[in-house]
């Protein structure tokens, strides 16, 4: 039986570092090639020798996929293809392409200029890995080879997210990168067809958690945004440069339209920027409402949205800063957040998750007083405030997916194990199919049960349909007759006549003869004739003959009456009928007629 | 065989003006014919049907183009020809006046010789249209059956198509398909059944178009009154997952149907020994299609779970419920904590850090994640990322919110927080459905506070939208009304112009919640025990915001009052006379300023009632138009009236109705007893004028009556069209006095004629009522009338009109409304002259509000007159008409103006105009907007009789500085 194998290199019962192998109908694919966010060192990124212990990946793999522009989901593509060694197709969407070479090469700055290490991969390897890209289009079927074929599908989560369905002959697999069921500001709901894969390899971030409806949120927010400014304060959302900062920007600059509110809003510039010009042209990959309008306005053109300038923080007046990094543990939110922390008109509002040990992370939990270096110390009393805006689907967005695609198998990655387990039990409950759950490096297989494609002859088509009745009935199988032929990777089926045709090959027929031996004292012909006379009153309805020559037909069967040899009495009745009569007409009345006529 | 050629024919004049010329055209069926004839190949052939496709074809040649059709048919070998011609005997089928009987035997056998699949189904479609036009004829329905039955079996999806949606529209509704007709039914294996068993034997048919014209079929037989077996009820819910979404929406509607045709009927719920009722399974299944793959099923779903009344209201309530968790820990939705802070005496909702912290731990068996049944329909439908489905989902929510309180209650937080959605629409849908299940619900502080928030938002809608939702809000606290009042301020402060809107708003919000404004009246007033306050400025219009809340709140109050300080007693003079409609009457105790209005003095509706009536009574004792003092009588009734509908607003329409109605009987009668009756003709060439005027005001005034008043049934029609009648009446009379000239009056008299003739027609059923009027003495002498020469038909008439009496006008059971408009932008008041460079355009915003017009979108226009007698009709879009609320229309548009160059700054004068057809009635437009069958072209249409067009200008009219300069070179 063939087989699905699929080995999680990254993402195995865990966040980050997503890289997954595939093999299908004898394909080698790998999905996602991420980095991991909590290592330093050689287990940030996917063990390739897994894959081979020496030399390149290019004879290995037979293509890889990036799902999105996500650091965990694509930091690690130069290593592989630059330093490792990968020559084959990179597939990606139009948005991921542009966006990603902006996010590799930030990382790469950070941690070379800044941190210094060595050994890493530098511009030229991002450029030249950029190269290897073939970018992917919605909905669109791309061949890898004569085999092998990808189409992508919206994912949400983030500008240029897809999920997708590689398919080798007819079998199938989907992989979802992080995708998202519910809409928000500015990117639509994940959405795939029926198309039944052998296998569903979605990620499974939010397993345990049902989220509340994000107008909620979205009201939530604003409001506390609103009052603030109404009240002369100032407003500092620390955010990571994309995704939800495009979302939140959308989010206060509708607002503030609606509101013909007046205080500004700052942008800290940067990497922002070159991403938001990506954001503008990619319109096709955002939601409803920003699709419709962008005639009239493009949403990413902001009206109220300002760059910032370090001078502005001491502006006075209300104003909302939005600033990197997200977690307050460096850079330029620090630096305004330190300016601001003393009033208690300002506000602080963390749209995100912030790690152990960042000042975000303090603050949340309610510290009021904070160590600075230098033994300083700040006392926060501005408000502070968390928003939870998170793209990945939840527990039910997740099952919502399952129904829409409706595949025979699931595998679950990128979440946590425990999490995960929940998920898995639910999964089988619901659906009864089964749930895998491989760590890091350990392989799940699938056996799967292909369908054989078979050519049929039109004509022998038409012939069996005149043959049979009205319309085929979906419900009940029907034998036909028909020759399969197997030639050239390729099954056919056709009419026997033509199959001897095709083959070169003489018919021969196939005749059943039967002598049944009984007493009778009258001539041949008069045997005959009595015979003929007999089945003609029993078989009405049957075309019988009695030909010139000695025999009687019925139908295609041949009766012939010979005298035994030894006694004249004794009559030899010769029967014989070629082999499809014994199906059509010989079983309905040879045992009767003959049993009568014998007795 | 049946070609007429008919050479054009003119019938030579004659003298006798009642007869009617009579045209014939050479016959559309002789032209086919030699066009086919002419055709060499099927090419040309196809050509010259489809130019002949585009004319129409007159009633009495279409047999015979059908005849030729088919000739040509049988002989064509082309399929697309064939198909052409059995398309164009389709549409020709329908043309009115012909019956389509004959061609039926024709048509079946064509098909039965027919081996093209394509054809096979057009000829199908056409016996379809066929079957459609002959519904008395049962044996016709029953061979057409028949041959659908027969074809059912094709292997051509199209064809099935066709015989399915031919069952669907002509099978039976009674009997048994196949009883009478055995020779089919044995030769198909076919026991006695019925169409549904057919019909949804196809249910499961391999082509998804199939399947979806079966559930289309069954819809059709349903529509048609046909009582839909339970037994499809198990398969259509499994065609609720097919793979096709057309499907899937035909099987939501086919479901539907049976739930309100089986609501009660108990269904097993698979996979456990339950049941529940029909109705309520079929909830929960098509709350899960809310979340389907497409969004086309998700609107159709959404849209139907409003429809669905009789559902249990434990399931109904699921529909919002969506039970959160986070890493397995339960956890409580925004809306929860929010309503528990609230009830905790804490109104600031979650400011702290994880105060949506997870609760309990959840074990992990109870936790459903996919939501068997209705679990969060509306959750999801309000999430969705297409706008029209979260539209059909508030829409849903309304419907089912007005029919259960209780969950009127549940989706107040869901419709609150659609107020924040992303789309103008939807946002503007969820206030006014708010609004309308706002009796059922009493807002809470914190809610009230996230519906305020929208007051600032910049589009006019949303926020006159949201004015309209307080008029109707019930809250609970004195601080939700402080609340209110302070961001309806704020709102005034940022938007003055919706000065009117907040107003009003304000109004009702005191008289529905007295006893909330009675302690906060001396905050609000600023008065003080011991001290004098200074007085506020009357002009303010915030000021002016605050006391109408009061007043209005005191109205029910009367203890209120006695807060007031004395200013406060002037201003409600001063207001109640300048804003009455905003300012109740008051009964305010001591010291002179006892104002017990006069106008509420004057009793209830009813005692007015009475009094409308009694003064119509009064008015029919005119016997005769001539009678003594019966002038006066009018003039005093019309006088009483108009008063009468200045007083009591809920009159106003009947009253001044009935007031315009007898002035147009007094005109009459004026005119009649002109001096100039009793001149001989040829001395009065000029007196007449007063006549003519009076004659040419009452066809007017008839026309407002007509258009102007909604409420009208057909017996006050046709008062007012009796009155028209003797206006023309009146006119010709006039016309035959003055000019000398025969052949005018003498077409005058036909077309008076006609007009009579049209109105016996139109008002057929009204003659009985109309006994010894005017019209019904002219039809007594009709053929009198007909034959007679004009001379003596004036006389007739002369004598008629003079002793016909006053026919006495009865009011309809509904209330008369008068279409009024009002201009409140732009106001007329401002001075600064509008300047434009003369040649170029400028822009002229117009806010309107129409009350009482029905289709505006096309009744409505703006005239625009310029200082020198020019004059411009404006048609506004339709987009610029907004609903605000029943019977109430607002125009928001913008007129361009332009002008050559003046040298002073002018006034233009802009007014609305009500535009009317009198082809237009109320009664004729049924019969006169029949459509021609076939073909789009209009071109050889009669126009319709004598239709007068006009306008009627129904608003005040305001005058505009505008200011054309010359252009600067």
């Amino acid at each position: 039986m063939p087989e699905i194998k699929v080995t999680p290199l990254g993402a195995g019962q865990d966040v980050g570092r997503s890289c997954i192998l595939v093999s299908i109908g004898g394909k080698n694919i790998m999905l996602d090639c991420g980095m991991h966010m909590g290592f330093n060192d050689d287990r940030r990124f996917p063990d390739f020798s897994y894959i081979t212990q020496n030399g390149r990946l290019t004879e290995f793999l037979d293509c890889v996929i990036i799902s999105h522009f996500h650091l965990d989901h694509c930091g690690a593509l130069p290593f592989m293809s630059e330093m490792v060694g990968y020559d084959g197709p990179i597939y990606m969407t139009h948005p991921t392409k542009a966006i990603c070479p902006i996010l590799l090469e930030d990382f790469r700055k950070i941690t070379v200029d800044k941190k210094g290490e060595t050994n890493f991969f530098t511009s030229q390897m991002i450029k030249d890995c950029m190269k290897k890209v073939v970018p992917l289009n919605l909905h669109q079927t791309v061949q890898v080879d004569d085999e092998l074929e990808i189409k992508a599908y919206y994912a949400g989560h983030v500008l240029g997210a897809a999920m997708v369905h590689i398919k080798v002959g007819s079998e199938s697999v989907v992989y979802t990168g992080d995708y998202n069921m519910t809409p928000d500001r500015h990117l639509g709901a994940a959405w795939i067809d029926k198309c039944r894969p052998d296998m569903l390899i979605s990620e499974s971030t939010y397993a345990t958690t049902i989220r509340d409806s994000k107008r909620c949120r979205e009201r939530d927010f604003l409001k506390k945004v609103h009052e603030s400014i109404e009240r002369g304060g100032k407003v500092l959302i620390p955010v990571f440069a994309l995704g939800r900062a495009q979302e939140l920007c959308i989010l206060l600059e509708t607002f503030w339209e609606r509101m013909n509110l007046k205080a500004p809003i700052y942008f800290s510039t940067g990497l922002t920027e070159k991403a938001n010009h990506y954001y503008k042209l990619f319109i096709t990959w955002t939601n409803q409402k920003i699709r419709k309008t962008f005639v009239q306005r493009n949403m990413f053109e902001f009206k109220h949205i300002k760059p910032f300038d370090r001078s502005y923080a001491d502006n006075p007046g209300p104003m909302v800063v939005f600033a990197t990094p997200g977690m307050l543990h460096a850079g330029q939110s620090l630096q305004i957040f330190k300016k601001w922390a003393g009033n208690e008109k300002n506000m602080v509002i963390m749209p995100g998750y912030c790690v152990q040990g960042t000042i975000g992370h303090k603050i949340l939990n309610g510290q009021r007083k904070l160590e600075m270096e230098g033994r300083a110390t700040l006392d926060v009393k501005l408000q502070v405030e968390y928003m939870s805006f998170s793209a990945h689907a939840d527990a039910k967005g997740i099952m919502q997916l399952i129904r829409m695609a409706e595949p025979r198998n699931m595998l679950l990655v990128h979440g946590e194990a425990a999490k995960m387990e929940f998920l898995k039990g639910k999964i089988e409950q619901e659906f009864s199919i089964d749930c895998y759950m491989p760590a890091n490096g350990e392989t799940t297989t699938v056996t799967t049960n292909p369908s054989v494609p078979v050519d049929i002859s039109l004509n022998l088509l038409k012939r069996e349909m005149a043959l049979g009745g009205p319309l085929p009935d979906p419900k009940k199988p029907r034998a036909m007759h028909g020759t399969l032929i197997m030639k050239e990777n390729s099954l056919k089926l056709v009419s026997s006549e033509q199959a001897l045709k095709e083959l070169g090959l003489n018919e021969h027929q196939l005749r059943f003869t039967c002598r049944v031996q009984l007493q009778d004292p009258h001539s041949d012909n008069d045997t005959l004739h009595r015979i003929y006379t007999h089945l003609k009153s029993v078989l009405k309805g049957y075309t019988i003959q009695h030909l010139p020559d000695g025999t009687v037909m019925v139908e295609s069967i041949v009766i012939k009456v010979s005298s035994s040899a030894e006694d004249a009495n004794t009559k030899v009745l010769l029967l014989s009928w070629i082999y499809e009569s014994v199906y059509r007409s010989l079983r309905v009345w040879q045992p009767p007629t003959l049993d009568i006529f014998l007795r | 065989q049946m070609v007429h050629v008919n050479k054009a024919v003119r019938i030579p004049h004659e003298e006798a003006p009642a007869k009617k010329l009579r045209l014939s055209k050479p016959s559309k069926s002789a032209a086919l014919h030699i066009d086919l004839c002419k055709a060499t190949n099927s090419t040309d052939a196809l050509q010259y049907l489809l130019q002949f496709a585009r004319k129409p074809v007159e009633t009495e040649s279409v047999e015979g183009v059908v005849r030729i059709l088919l000739e040509h048919y049988y002989k064509e070998t082309d399929n697309s020809v064939r198909l052409k011609i059995a398309s164009l005997l389709g549409l020709l089928s329908k043309t009115q006046g012909f019956s389509p009987d004959c061609i039926v035997d024709d048509a079946i056998s064509a098909l039965n010789n027919e081996k093209s699949h394509q054809v096979l189904a057009q000829l199908l479609d056409t016996l379809l249209v066929i079957g459609t036009q002959l519904p008395e004829s049962p044996a016709v329905r029953q061979r057409l059956i028949e041959v659908a039955c027969k074809h059912l079996s094709d292997m051509y999806f199209g064809v099935r198509n066709k015989c399915l949606q031919l069952l669907g529209c002509l099978g039976m509704v009674d009997s048994p398909l196949t009883k009478d007709s055995e020779g089919l039914g044995t030769s198909l294996g076919l026991s006695v059944r019925d169409v549904q068993s057919i019909i949804s034997d196809y249910f499961g048919d391999q082509d998804p178009r199939v399947r979806t014209a079966a559930l289309k079929a069954m819809l059709q037989l349903h529509e048609r009154g046909m009582k839909i077996h339970e037994i499809i009820y198990e398969q259509a819910c499994r065609l609720l997952t097919d793979d096709y979404e057309q499907v899937r929406s035909a099987a939501v509607q086919m479901v539907w149907v049976l739930s309100q045709l089986y609501p009660e009927s108990i269904v097993p719920i698979p996979s456990s020994n339950e049941e529940i009722r029909l109705v309520d399974d079929v909830f929960g299944k098509i709350s899960h299609m809310v979340s389907d793959g497409s969004w086309m099923v998700r609107v159709q779903a959404a849209k139907t779970l409003g429809s669905m009344l009789q559902v249990s209201p434990h399931f109904l309530e699921q529909t919002l419920d969506k039970k959160l968790m986070s890493d397995l820990r339960r956890k409580r939705t925004a809306h929860e904590r929010a309503k528990d802070l609230f009830a905790s005496g804490e109104f600031s909702s979650g400011r702290k850090w994880a105060d949506d912290a997870p609760k309990e731990k959840l074990d992990s068996n109870t936790v459903n994640l996919i939501a068997s049944g209705a679990c969060g329909a509306f959750v999801h439908g309000l999430e969705d990322e297409m706008f029209e489905v979260r539209i059909a989902a508030v829409e849903a929510l309304c419907k089912l919110a007005r029919s259960s309180a209780s969950f009127a209650e549940k989706c107040l937080d869901f419709l609150v927080d659609m107020f924040n959605d992303e789309i103008e629409e939807v946002r503007l849908e969820s206030i006014h459905v708010l609004r309308e299940i706002s009796t059922h619900i009493t807002l809470r502080e914190d809610q009230l506070d996230t519906v305020l928030a929208v007051l600032e938002d910049s589009s006019r809608d949303i926020r006159e939208a949201l004015h309209e939702l307080i008029c109707y809000t019930n809250v609970s606290t004195k601080e939700c009304i402080q609340l209110a009042l302070l961001e309806l301020l704020k709102n005034l402060n940022k938007y003055p112009t919706d000065r009117n809107s907040v107003w009003k708003c304000l109004k009702f919000l005191g008289s529905r919640h007295p006893t909330l404004v009675l302690p906060l009246v001396p905050e609000l007033l600023s008065t003080h025990p011991y001290f004098d306050t200074p007085e506020p400025d009357m002009d303010d219009p915030a000021y002016i915001a605050v006391l109408v809340l009061v007043f209005n709140a005191a109205k029910s109050c009367p203890t209120m009052p006695a807060l007031f300080s004395d200013h406060t007693f002037r201003h409600y003079a001063y207001l109640r006379d300048s804003l009455s409609h905003l300012v109740p009457p008051l009964r305010l105790p001591g010291s002179g300023l006892d104002v017990v209005d006069s106008r509420c003095g004057s009793g209830s509706v009813e005692s007015a009632q009475l009094f409308l009536q009694q003064s119509l009574i009064r008015v029919s004792t005119i016997q005769n138009l001539e009678a003594p003092g019966a002038q006066d009588l009018l003039d005093f009734t019309i006088r009483d009236l108009r008063r009468l509908g200045e007083l009591q607003t809920e009159l106003a329409g009947a009253a001044d109705f009935c007031a315009t109605y007898l002035r147009c009987q007094l005109l009459l009668m004026k005119a009649l007893q002109e001096k100039l009756w009793n001149m001989a003709v040829p001395l009065c060439l000029k007196q007449n004028v007063t006549a003519t005027a009076a004659a040419q005001q009452i066809l007017e005034e008839t026309y407002k009556l007509e258009f102007l008043y909604s409420g009208l049934d057909s017996r006050q029609v046709a008062t007012i069209h009796h009155v028209r009648l003797q206006a023309k009446a009146l006119q010709l009379i006039l016309t035959a006095r003055t000019r000398q000239g025969l052949d005018p009056l003498i077409s005058s008299c036909e077309k008076f004629l006609q007009d009579i003739e049209s109105f016996q027609r139109l008002f057929l059923t009204e003659l009985p009522h109309l006994q010894d009027s005017f019209v019904d003495k002219l039809l007594e002498l009709m053929p009198r009338l007909s034959s007679c020469k004009p001379v003596e038909l004036v006389k007739i008439l002369q004598t008629t009109l003079r002793q016909s009496g006053l026919l006495q006008l009865r009011l309809p059971e509904q209330v008369i409304h008068r279409a009024t408009a009002t201009i409140i932008e732009p106001t007329g008041e401002s001075d600064n002259p509008l300047r434009f460079t003369s040649g170029l355009v400028v822009a002229l915003d117009i806010d309107a509000t129409l009350e009482h017009v029905q289709d505006p979108q096309n009744t409505v226009k703006v005239q625009v007159l310029y200082p020198d007698g020019q004059s411009h009709v404006i048609h506004p879009k339709p987009a610029d008409f907004r609903k605000p609320g029943p019977d109430r229309h607002r125009l928001i548009t913008q007129v361009y103006l332009s002008h050559t160059a003046w040298t002073e700054p002018s006034q233009i004068e802009v007014r609305l105009l009500l535009a009317y057809s009198s082809s237009s009635t109320s009664l004729s437009s049924s019969s006169s907007s029949s459509k021609l069958g076939w073909s789009d072209s209009i071109d050889s249409l009669p126009p319709p009789e004598a239709a007068v067009e006009g306008t009627i200008p129904f608003s005040k009219s305001v005058k505009v500085f505008i200011m054309p300069k010359p252009a600067r070179r």
